[in-house]
């Protein structure tokens, strides 16, 4: 589109050095005006609890600095690299075939077998209580996402209706469970059915009133849902104990033997020594369990008749209304199946935390997931594994960072930083790649011969 | 009944901050049918930048001048504001424009936690208050002991609103931009055959937004004297109500809208229960979405095969 404007032609005729300088030039006044107003200054508090201004000219000049450097360095590489020829574009990948074939076929069985024994890889490389906070902080947390993720999945990457609202349903299967196991003291093996059931029925609530609803519309509504939620749960505190939140809530056991230090607990019937470490392993196992549950029955269920119909749904909802899917149903198991993996995996986590409280089931939550589901390629079971790795295992590994102390001091704290390149990394892969890290798509139903879609001939997530 | 005035002159005090922020949604939808959900963030980041420019013109500079001061304020923050919304644009949402659907809202949703995060990581997590602005207020008529009042404050932001509305009234209907925003709003591959614009038509867009978006958060500092980081959800929230309920994409309906959310939120604290304000606005909005869609003001969405 720019080709042929007068700029093109003037910087065409400079050198590409004095044309990058320009380019960084410019970039970095820019950067000196979005910078000014909140890194330039400081707002404090002084002794007498009054607002005082102080200024940070080193860091403002270090910000623009940067934006300036990368912006020439980037237009200095692009200017003096030759035009790529359209040939290269089609040209074969050149990732070996072969070499393919066997990721594909052995891919994911060497990930399951390696989630299988991650805790005795991490137990030999990072000591006893090195290796607990490795399988709490990093095993249980990815794998929770990995269900939640595979859950939204099915709402928003087969059915395409997107969901912004997902972890009301979070929150239903966490209270079901915390709730029920307090006042009628159910054990976890009933609740978590229960939970699901619990889930899927809010799910079905919700979803009814939305039917009618597309696209950014529905994202919106579901938002809202979301939100009515949390309130409800931060201001019913008769129920649920608003901001406090419910704690002290059991713990799930090993066929009925507690992990405890009683002498009827699980250390002392097995004859080892009391650590709190077997519960972690066993949380562990439990929720590698459900979470290879939830991504077998989703991809299952993408090959029954009402998951080819949820992707018929995605891709157009009025052709799949003229042949004769009833859309009503489509929608509402779609929202009920997601609700129910999130009732789950919401009532491992209060069973694993033994304390919630609506803290845990913000809108930031909700946006977590989608990006899961978004960043790993809607509708690619791999890519939400892929994904909840990446987002979840990157932030928790930001707080593993002491070495970031010794460089910037002992007052960096690299976990304020969490959140911050979380939302960034969600724009730069939306950028980089906007259908997602994993974009290609195996048809579920063919003729004849399998091929694989490329996904611009694939509509997902039209809404 | 004093009561009641009283409420409608807090409810309508709201409803214009509400207004302003959803003229940013509603022209953005518009223009690129996309929901600006960063749009919140950077009325948070205005009322940052508000503050700041406050303190150096009170603190630094030794202005005395109520007026003045308030004036310098606002367009400090119209300024910073809008070069940080244009940078936005430019980086966050051009590169996907002709993208699937989906992505620039995901991307807004990542802008939207990245702003309210960067400004936690700059400023610090506390809140921040500042001393009066604006001191003083009428007693418009006063029975059995209950003085109804509107501040000198509420006035500012009454006079200041509507005079903004008519400047903004006057920019779409009369100006060339105007006349190219509503173009490319209609049709952006035609109005690019006939010479528009379109790129610059939409990053003007994203500068007039966000210019309005810091009017709102300058008032919303002078009035309520605090500010922080999280304050971007819940007002872009309900300001996105507002959009919706004047029908998305109606200018005269955002500020409509925007009015009646604040009035809604308003009587529903004074007369039912405070702590579910916040329930009443998201009800309003899902109620609305359900049962009218187009929003009072907005045209039927016509769907196509």
């Amino acid at each position: 589109m720019r080709a042929g404007s007068p700029g093109e032609r003037v910087r065409n005729e400079r050198s590409p050095a004095a044309q990058a300088f320009r380019d960084a030039a410019f970039a970095g006044l820019i950067a000196f005006g979005l910078f000014l107003p909140l890194i330039g200054f400081l707002t404090g508090v002084n002794g007498s609890n009054q607002l005082i201004l102080t200024t940070r000219w080193p860091l403002l000049f270090a910000f623009v600095v940067v934006v300036a450097v990368c912006r020439f360095t980037y237009c200095f590489a692009r200017a003096s690299r030759p035009a790529p020829q359209p040939a290269s574009a089609t040209a074969a990948p050149s990732f070996p075939q072969k070499l393919r074939g066997y990721f594909a076929r052995w891919g994911i069985p060497c990930a399951i077998g390696f989630a299988i024994v991650y805790p005795f890889i991490v137990f030999v490389t990072a000591g006893a209580s090195g290796g607990q906070k490795w399988i709490d902080n990093f095993g249980i947390q990815i794998l929770i996402y990995v269900m939640l993720g595979s859950g939204l999945n099915i709402v928003v990457g087969l059915a395409g209706l997107l969901d912004l609202g997902y972890v009301a349903f979070y929150a239903v299967g966490a209270y079901s469970y915390a709730l029920l196991a307090k006042t009628f003291g159910l054990t976890f093996w009933l609740l978590l059915p229960l939970a699901g059931i619990l889930s899927s029925f809010w799910g079905i609530l919700l979803g009814f009133p939305v039917l009618r609803l597309r696209g950014d519309y529905l994202a919106i509504v579901t938002l809202a849902f979301g939100e009515i939620i949390r309130l409800i749960l931060i201001n019913w505190t008769d129920l649920t104990n608003g901001y406090a939140g419910i704690s002290g809530i059991p713990r799930p056991t090993f066929f009925g033997i507690p992990f405890n230090a009683d002498d009827n607990g699980f250390a002392a019937i097995f004859g080892l020594e009391y650590t709190p470490l077997y519960r972690i392993i066993f949380l562990y196992y439990l929720i590698l369990a459900l979470a290879l549950l939830t991504c077998f029955v989703t991809v299952r269920l993408r090959r029954l008749p009402i998951g080819r119909a949820w992707e018929a749904l995605r891709e157009d909802e009025i052709a799949c209304r003229s042949l004769g899917i009833n859309t009503t149903n489509t929608k509402l198991t779609a929202f009920a199946m997601g609700a129910m993996f999130a009732g789950f995996a919401g009532s491992f986590f209060a069973a694993r935390e033994a304390f919630i409280s609506p803290e845990s089931f913000t809108f930031i939550e909700s946006a977590t997931i989608l990006a899961i589901v978004v960043l790993g390629g809607m509708g690619s079971q791999i890519g939400v594994v892929i994904a909840a790795i990446a987002m979840i295992g990157g932030t928790e590994i930001l707080r593993q960072l002491d070495f970031l102390q010794k460089i910037f001091g002992p007052t960096f704290d690299p976990t304020q930083y969490r959140m911050l390149l979380f939302g960034f990394a969600m724009v730069a892969i939306m950028i980089w790649r906007p259908r997602g890290l994993i974009s290609t798509r195996e048809p579920s139903i063919f003729l004849k011969e399998r091929k694989t879609i490329a996904a611009d001939l694939v509509k997902q997530g039209h809404g | 009944m004093e009561y009641f005035v009283q409420q409608l002159i807090n409810g309508i005090t709201l409803g214009s901050i509400y207004g302003l922020i959803a003229i940013g949604y509603t022209m953005v939808f518009g223009i690129i049918g996309m929901v600006n959900f960063a749009h919140g963030d950077v009325f948070m980041v205005s009322a940052f930048i508000a503050l700041i420019a406050f303190l150096i013109v009170t603190t630094w500079l030794g202005i005395s001048s109520v007026a003045l001061a308030l004036f310098i304020v606002l367009i400090a923050a119209m300024l910073f504001t809008s070069l940080i919304n244009w940078a936005i644009e430019r980086v966050a949402y051009r590169p996907l424009r002709g993208s699937f659907r989906l992505a620039p809202l995901i991307s807004a949703i990542g802008m939207s936690i990245f702003l309210s995060n960067f400004v936690q990581v700059a400023q610090g997590p506390r809140n921040k208050s500042i001393p009066p602005m604006v001191q003083g207020e009428f007693v418009l008529f006063k029975t059995n002991n209950f003085p109804v009042t509107l501040s000198y404050k509420q006035l500012v932001i009454w006079g200041v609103t509507a005079v903004l509305l008519l400047a903004f009234w006057y920019l779409v209907a009369k100006t060339p931009l105007g006349r190219a925003q509503r173009a490319c709003e209609q049709d952006q591959k035609m109005a690019a055959l006939v010479g528009v614009d379109v790129d610059r038509t939409i990053s003007m867009t994203f500068v007039i937004a966000a210019a309005l978006a810091a009017v709102a958060g300058t008032m919303y500092l002078m009035y309520y004297g605090v500010v922080s980081f999280s304050d971007g959800f819940v007002p872009g929230v309900k300001a996105f109500t507002a959009a919706v309920l004047g029908g998305i994409g109606s200018l005269p309906g955002a500020v409509i809208g925007g009015l009646l959310i604040g009035l809604i939120e308003t009587f529903w604290s004074a007369y039912f229960s405070i702590d579910y304000k916040d329930v009443a606005a998201f009800s309003v909005l899902a109620i609305t979405l359900i049962f009218l869609p187009q929003g009072l003001f907005g045209r039927p969405d016509v769907e196509k095969v």
